[in-house]
């Protein structure tokens, strides 16, 4: 059994990256349950995307202690998570913080380094992904997703190869956006 | 059969193509609006499917294409039933002849909605049987089980998911196209004994209403979903649940070693399966119930054990063994189940973490919405105002800094509020703000209202052009429908000037001068008078250059970000910046600048 939880902003693109993991496992044969945020949140609230793959699952949702992996796409929303994740288990986090616009307003002491050396703390393999800078180089703001999956297939815990993602991709992904998506997904 | 990945919506919606649906009518609303949008997507050849205006009118049309012998669906959110109980409580007593499913997703939490209302107890009210899934694949299951079930005891049925069933997805067995039942229709046959409701009738029905669900509560007793797990286990105490916290319980009964507690499931809540429950009871101790929303299941069993004398201790929510309102979790239940089995819980927080800030949903950076807010806010500066809300993205014009919404309730309500603060309060500028969806939905017999009853207020609508809080569906001033056909758009400015509302202007809200100009001439004007904010949501068009803001120019006031909170500017190490993927070169920000220093690439200073 392997539970995965991504997580992050609304609107950041974490449905996509859960369909192609999940896609990329049932291509494989293994059973797959997820569960979705969708609704109000998607407004720039806080995310998440549950996946369970393997057998003997009932339910969708992962309990407290029992994620193999946690994919954060903005590192305080990683730390939201972070009860979800086993003892050892793996966290591959965004570095670029995002600042509420309400914690902007009240002054609300915010700040994406403290997230990260809080999640250096922990008992956990983390990986830490600077999304500007790939971003940058790739010229797209728009795979933060793909990269972030890249990594995380890198770090072997998804049990998944690039090319297994790069077939879902074929089904999920318009053409016109597939060299991109594939240049993210090597980029780590 | 084949195996398919699919949401829970969608396999509602593929069971129902599968049981032969023939009509499908609906109105948008979390978490159920994918069940209508899958139906049209993979819509079969003969099967007509429609967005309506609102519930009632989907609950009607739905209605009348079983009184034909056409299999229909109806599809609404737990607060959509509100709308469409009229016709419902008196459709239960004519009953219908094709299939008719009433598909209500139910949404604890609340989530995305204003209520924790329970369509179950709303079954119990009405009369209605109700089916409650616990899984992706039983929700594909029962709907065509329902279907089955309608037509044969010729009623309404409900179908009841949860927003976690809804959401959720599984990869599940579905039918081959060959294997899908062909509804064939009879027509509708004209009986006034049947088809016209008069008190007499509705005597005479209510009777046999009783009488099918006391022999459907005996047939449920044996329906096959629902069922006893464990039932020869020697442990006294067992469970009861429904919906995903059925799942939630078999997940920890998973984790647990040795013998597993009996856990009985309930898969219609209404009419109660009192054979099937009453077996379990007697042979236990303690019953512990598992679920969200009302104490259905709880009640029930309490029931039966104080009616037969049952000496079984049934515990929920009523003995504070569960929690009473909110979502369930799966970590909650596995708490209560370590407890009530006496097996010691396991600690899973992590400690010392950093205070995070919350992070509350926002309109989008350049939602037209922002813009037509703040315009009334500058306009109307220094008046005695109320800006009475309603339900939609434009919600979330309560949050600061806009904080442009003091009332909101239910929709269409504002436009009655802003009116009942008027009569009470008249030296107070009483505003309306509706979405163009919401005043085709139940925002127009509040204008009637107002105009009929001499109100003096002002209405908004927001016209974006589209439903965007629930999905962006088409509406009927958008001139598309689900069957795919482009269609004369309903003008509201025309509906608006039929209903006798004199002022009727419509204005680009990112036109900021034009916009508070017009409101301040138009708040002015005695009586009913409107404004339409008409600009389209960023969702649905391509967003145009974004605005940078030229740092050696920029003085750090923050006016952009403490006046409107557009989430695509933000301090970057203290200094205002603009977020270009985030960006969708709305311009609000840079008419606020006192020293212009916002502007797009190439624009000079
Ligand atoms: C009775 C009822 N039905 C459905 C809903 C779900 N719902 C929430 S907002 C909304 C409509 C929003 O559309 P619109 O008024 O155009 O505003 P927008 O979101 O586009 O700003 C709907 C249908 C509801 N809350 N209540
Ligand atoms: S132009 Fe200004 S207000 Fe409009 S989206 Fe861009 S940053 Fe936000
Ligand atoms: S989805 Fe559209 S209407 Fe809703 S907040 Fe975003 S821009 Fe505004």
């Amino acid at each position: 059994m392997k539970n995965i939880i991504l997580c992050g902003i609304g609107g950041q693109g974490t449905v996509l990256a859960s369909k192609l993991i999940a896609s990329a496992a049932m291509s494989k044969g293994i059973p797959v349950m997820s569960a979705e945020t969708i609704g109000m949140a998607q407004r720039g609230g806080n995310v998440f995307s549950n996946l369970r793959m393997g057998e003997g699952i009932h339910s969708p949702m992962i309990p407290k202690g029992q994620a193999d992996i946690i994919i954060g796409f903005e590192p305080g929303e990683t730390v939201r998570m972070v009860d979800y994740l086993k003892s050892g288990g793996t966290i591959v986090t965004n570095r670029r913080a995002i600042m509420p616009t309400t914690a902007t307003l009240s002054g609300f002491h915010y700040d994406g380094d403290e997230m990260i050396d809080y999640l250096k703390r922990l008992d956990v393999n983390l990986i830490v992904v600077d999304g500007d800078e790939a971003l940058k180089e790739l010229g797209s703001s728009k795979v933060l997703n793909i990269v972030l999956l890249g990594a995380a297939i890198r770090s072997g815990v998804l049990g998944l190869s690039e090319e297994d993602v790069i077939k879902s991709m074929e089904s999920l992904v318009k053409p016109q956006f597939m060299e991109l998506n594939k240049k993210a997904i090597y980029y780590i | 059969m084949h195996e398919e990945f699919m949401m829970g919506n969608q396999a509602i919606a593929m069971g129902a193509i599968a049981a032969g649906v023939n009509l499908v009518a609906g109105y948008p609303g979390t978490p159920s609006s994918e069940v209508l949008e899958t139906v049209a997507k993979n819509r079969p050849d003969g099967c007509y499917v429609e967005w309506s205006v609102n519930e009632k009118s989907a609950m009607e049309v739905a209605a009348g294409a079983a009184y034909t012998g056409a299999r229909a669906l109806v599809t609404m959110k737990q607060v959509g039933l509100n709308v469409a109980s009229d016709p419902l409580m008196s459709l239960e007593y004519i009953g219908v002849k094709g299939g008719m499913v009433v598909l209500v997703a139910d949404d604890p939490g609340p989530i995305s909605s204003q209520t924790e209302q329970d369509t179950r107890t709303f079954a119990m009210y009405s009369k209605l049987p109700c089916f409650d899934p616990t899984s992706v694949a039983e929700a594909y299951q029962m709907i065509i089980d329902a279907f089955d079930y309608s037509e044969k005891y010729n009623t309404p049925v409900f179908l009841r998911p949860t927003t976690r069933v809804c959401h959720a997805y599984q990869s599940i067995s579905i039918k081959d196209e060959s294997e899908y039942y062909v509804n064939s229709i009879e027509g509708f046959v004209k009986d006034s004994k049947r088809w016209v409701i008069f008190p007499k009738l509705s005597n005479l029905n209510h009777r046999l209403i009783e009488e099918r669900n006391d022999t459907l509560s005996t047939v449920f007793s044996k329906y096959e979903l629902n069922t006893i797990d464990n039932a020869d286990s020697s442990n006294s105490r067992a469970i009861a649940a429904s919906g995903i916290c059925y799942s939630y319980v078999c997940d920890v009964l998973e984790e647990i070693e040795g013998e597993k507690p009996a856990v009985l499931k309930v898969a219609t809540p209404f009419p109660f399966p009192y054979d099937l429950s009453g077996d379990f009871l007697v042979n236990h101790s303690d019953v512990l119930c598992f679920e969200e929303l009302d104490p259905v299941i709880e009640r029930a069993l309490n029931y039966q054990c104080g009616q037969e004398g049952i000496n079984c201790n049934v515990r929920g929510k009523f003995t504070n063994d569960s929690i009473r309102s909110g979502e369930y979790n799966i970590d909650l239940v596995r708490d209560r189940i370590y407890d009530y089995l006496g097996i010691e819980r396991y600690e899973t927080t992590r400690a010392d973490k950093p205070e995070l800030p919350v992070r509350p949903p926002v309109l989008c950076a350049g939602c037209p919405h922002r813009a037509s807010f703040y315009a009334v806010k500058q306009a109307m500066k220094g008046s005695k105002t109320i800006y009475c809300g309603d339900i939609g993205c434009y919600t979330l014009g309560n949050a600061m800094p806009l904080d442009m919404v003091d009332t909101c309730l239910c929709m269409g309500a504002g436009l009655g509020i802003a009116q009942g603060v008027n009569h009470i309060e008249p030296d107070t500028k009483c505003f309306a703000f509706v979405g163009d969806s919401t005043f085709f939905a139940s925002a127009i017999t509040g204008v009637v209202n107002a105009v009929y009853n001499q109100a003096d207020m002002t209405l908004i609508v927001l016209d974006n052009s589209t439903t965007a809080m629930t999905g962006h569906q088409p509406h009927p001033g958008t001139g598309r429908t689900m069957m795919g056909d482009v269609v004369n758009k309903i003008s509201i400015e025309a509906v608006l000037k039929g209903i006798g509302v004199e002022t009727v202007r419509e204005v680009d809200p990112l036109d900021y001068e034009l916009a508070v100009k017009t409101v301040k001439e138009v708040a002015d004007e005695p009586g009913v008078k409107a404004i339409i904010f008409k600009s389209p949501c960023i969702a649905i068009v391509k967003p145009n250059e974004p605005y940078n803001i030229c740092s050696g120019e920029c003085i750090s006031c923050k006016k952009c970000i403490n006046e409107i909170g557009c989430p695509a500017i933000y301090l970057d190490n203290g200094k205002v910046t603009i977020d270009e993927s985030l960006c969708t070169g709305c311009g609000l920000c840079s008419k606020l600048c006192p020293v212009k220093a916002i502007r797009r690439a190439g624009e000079g200073s």
